[in-house]
């Protein structure tokens, strides 16, 4: 019992986004109201309560906690409501939009996109997070770890790969210093985007080809949104749209469902993986 | 001196900048207060920015201080220029936004303790208006620069130029008596593969002669792109040292933040001690170098963000309807009647909200241009220090001892933000408290005796 606790990677996320808050609160990196958190957190266990009832299952408040914490580390308001929306919406999303066993959005995600989207009472602060270089390379160590533990390794790395390489060939082809395309990859968003919220086991593709045309495609997306339609938020719609894309995906490369505490890859074959970053050498999650 | 060769190349933000001919004269009803403009910072540039969708109005100021002939600028601009896309407007709208977003410095003086406390707080300031016009062409070039536009447009002879590639470019700008710093091809270079057309400005000496004024007057375009940005890379090339950038932004749904630099909140609302009064300016300029300092150099400031209904307390009035139809906000009637000061939105609200960023850069800390984002935040915040002065009168209760008594803790501690802010040495700063009449230490307490029967007893 305790054993399955710990083999949990919800527990690693939760401690590791919770730090990220608490330096981002001391270090005033984020404006988010200890009110506005605490709605937020109220809002989506709420929703996860009601939603676990209605299809009566044991409520399970890991996850809400997580979806909560990216939220707040995210999203930005200037009263409640909308975050507390947002919340709701995220975790509703997990219960209301489902497709072969599985939810269609990653939670967060949807949250931040429909509020952005469609209302005029949220936003995203993308540059917020500054671009200390050591910042960046602390989130990516522990949320490598997270995911690691999560067995999806591999989206991160496929996703920043990507990206990155998109990025750098842009600044190659106009001919920018580096220090152009460098400033664009010390983002903290985009980090935090890349290991806790695209690399949600249960809302990427299990298959290992699968996963990494998922990330691959987001990155590509949303490079195209950011750099060349000028779309600020453009790192979230391209989740929500690989998302829509990922039955499609699935059904090309099925593989058996993750759930959580499933084993993770040995540390091998994630050696392995780094060296060659793309291919599709990961253990599938035995169900 | 081969005066046409000794042109230089200011670019954007770098050319467009300050200017401190025509100050608007503060007008202070009640007590002092001061306000940080942007006069304070050398080599400062103004741009306002009107954005709403993909419309974008963008107005330059021009602080160019050496001789007419030699002024030139190239702004690389996203979309080539219709001549009445391109204006000449007055300075005085941009000081008076100067001066309505400012830091300011407010002042309150303590009652009399021994009676129910008070506030109080003041401000004040004018505004002014204008307009202008040019003509038209088309060429070609074998550089592989095409001059795609010409215009005379107030004193300014503008060419908007497209250019196949940057070494033509060059030339062409070379050939045309321009001064390119080193670096300045690769720069032109990824501007044009991005597409960017470049608006060259001279001045048209005939026309500016007509004009009757020593100084240039700011530039405007207006266009539509889905690019929010403003182009600095050009400006940080021949710069040596820092530049200070001041960015208005004028916008529908709220406050304008960058999204490829950190936007950071000054730190406001802070008791300084009073000797600050008489030198707000070095005040706010140590404190702000500080700022730039804790961010690295790398962050973006926030000095204002307001809804352009009000303001309290005022640095200035508002903007008329008319200033802000002049710097590109579409979306409101012009026509309204000047000499209010509110201090509370106004009801029929104009939907305004005008953010200003301070930004001091350089090619190492900044290599990329501004790009922006306008988030729906709509909170108010201002850069406003205060003054708190001690109540002077002879009050004599227990309050009163109190009062005295708490007085030099009360003047520690605004010390101690006064040297956290800028730096300034501790021991100065409680120098200055002293000789100002901020004394730390503990007053002399009175007998409980004497409060009883009181000093002043008469016989009889």
């Amino acid at each position: 019992m305790a054993l399955s606790f710990i083999k949990d990677p919800r527990i690693y996320q939760i401690v590791t986004l919770s730090g990220l808050l608490a330096f981002g609160w001391t270090a005033h990196a984020f404006e988010i109201d200890p009110v506005q958190f605490a709605a937020i957190v109220l809002a989506s266990c709420a929703t996860q309560w009601l939603g676990s009832i209605l299809i009566a299952i044991r409520p399970d408040f890991k996850s809400p906690l997580i979806t909560s914490l990216s939220l707040t580390l995210l999203l930005r308001a200037d009263a409640v409501w909308p975050l507390a929306a947002a919340a709701a919406i995220a975790i509703g999303s997990k219960f209301a939009l489902r497709l072969g066993g599985k939810h269609v959005f990653n939670p967060a995600n949807i949250g931040i996109v429909a509020m952005v989207l469609f209302t005029d009472a949220a936003w995203t602060s993308p540059g917020q997070w500054g671009t200390a270089v050591w910042f960046a390379a602390l989130l990516a160590g522990a949320g490598l770890f997270v995911t690691y533990r999560s067995a999806r390794f591999d989206v991160p790395l496929v996703f920043l790969g990507v990206y990155a390489a998109l990025v750098f060939a842009r600044a190659l082809w106009l001919g920018d210093p580096m220090a152009i395309p460098l400033l664009r990859l010390e983002n903290g968003a985009l980090i935090l985007f890349a290991f806790f919220m695209i690399s949600d086991p249960k809302t990427s593709p299990d298959g290992a080809i699968a996963r990494a045309a998922f990330a691959g495609g987001a990155a590509v997306l949303a490079y195209l949104m950011i750099f060349h339609f000028y779309i600020t938020d453009g790192l979230f719609y391209s989740l929500a749209l690989m998302c829509i894309a990922r039955p499609l995906l699935e059904w090309i490369d099925p593989a058996p469902h993750y759930r959580w505490g499933d084993p993770v890859a040995p540390l091998g074959g994630i050696r392995k993986q780094k060296q060659s970053k793309t291919n599709s050498v990961h253990p599938v999650p035995a169900e | 001196m081969n005066r046409s060769l000794r042109k230089s190349l200011f670019a954007a933000a770098s050319a467009i900048a300050a200017i401190t001919v025509t100050g608007g004269a503060v007008a202070f009803c009640g007590f002092y207060v001061g306000k940080a403009d942007t006069k304070l910072f050398n080599k400062a540039s103004k741009v306002a920015i009107m954005r709403d969708g993909e419309r974008t109005v963008i107005t330059m100021a021009n602080d160019f201080q050496g001789e007419l002939t030699e002024f030139a600028t190239v702004i690389p601009v996203p979309v080539v220029l219709e001549e009445e896309q391109i204006h000449v407007t007055e300075n005085a709208i941009l000081d008076h936004l100067d001066a309505y977003t400012a830091p300011r410095l407010v002042e309150y003086f303590d009652e009399d303790p021994c009676m129910v406390y008070d506030r109080m707080e003041m401000m004040a300031a004018p505004s002014s208006v204008a307009l202008e016009d040019g003509a038209k062409l088309r060429k070609r070039d074998s550089l592989g620069v095409t001059i795609e536009a010409e215009y005379t447009v107030g004193e300014y002879d503008i060419q908007i130029l497209s250019a196949d590639q940057s070494d033509g470019l060059a030339t062409w700008l070379k050939q045309n008596g321009y001064k390119l710093p080193e670096g300045a091809e690769e720069t032109l270079e990824s501007y044009i593969k991005q597409g960017t057309k470049f608006f060259v400005a001279k001045v048209n000496l005939e026309e500016q002669t007509a004009t009757g004024l020593k100084y240039l007057r700011p530039l405007q375009i207006a266009f539509e792109s889905p690019k929010f940005m403003l182009p600095i890379r050009l400006g940080t090339l021949n710069a040596d040292g820092k530049q200070e950038l001041f960015a208005f932004m004028l916008t529908r749904t709220g406050r304008v933040e960058t999204t490829n630099y950190r936007t950071v909140k000054l730190p406001t609302g802070m008791d300084i001690p009073t000797y600050v009064k008489n030198d707000f300016g070095s005040f706010y300029k140590s404190m702000f170098e500080q700022q730039v300092e804790k961010e690295n150099e790398r962050a973006v400031f926030l000095e204002y963000a307001w809804d352009m209904n009000w303001c309290d307390p005022c640095a200035a009035d508002p903007l008329s309807q008319d200033e802000l139809r002049e710097l590109g906000v579409y979306w409101i009637g012009g026509g309204d009647k000047p000499g209010i000061m509110p201090r509370r939105p106004m009801p029929q609200a104009r939907n305004v909200f005008v953010t200003r960023l301070h930004i001091s850069y350089d090619a190492e800390h900044f290599p990329e241009d501004l790009m922006f984002k306008e988030t729906n935040d709509r909170s108010n915040y201002q850069g406003r220090y205060v003054l708190r002065h001690a109540y002077k009168g002879d009050a004599q209760c227990e309050a009163a001892e109190q009062y005295r008594a708490n007085l030099p803790k009360r003047f520690e501690s605004e010390a101690q933000t006064l040297a956290n802010l800028t730096g300034w040495d501790i021991d100065d700063i409680r120098e200055d408290m002293n000789e100002a009449g901020q004394p730390f230490e503990e007053p002399k307490k009175d007998s409980w005796w004497k409060l009883l029967w009181g000093n002043d007893a008469k016989d009889g």
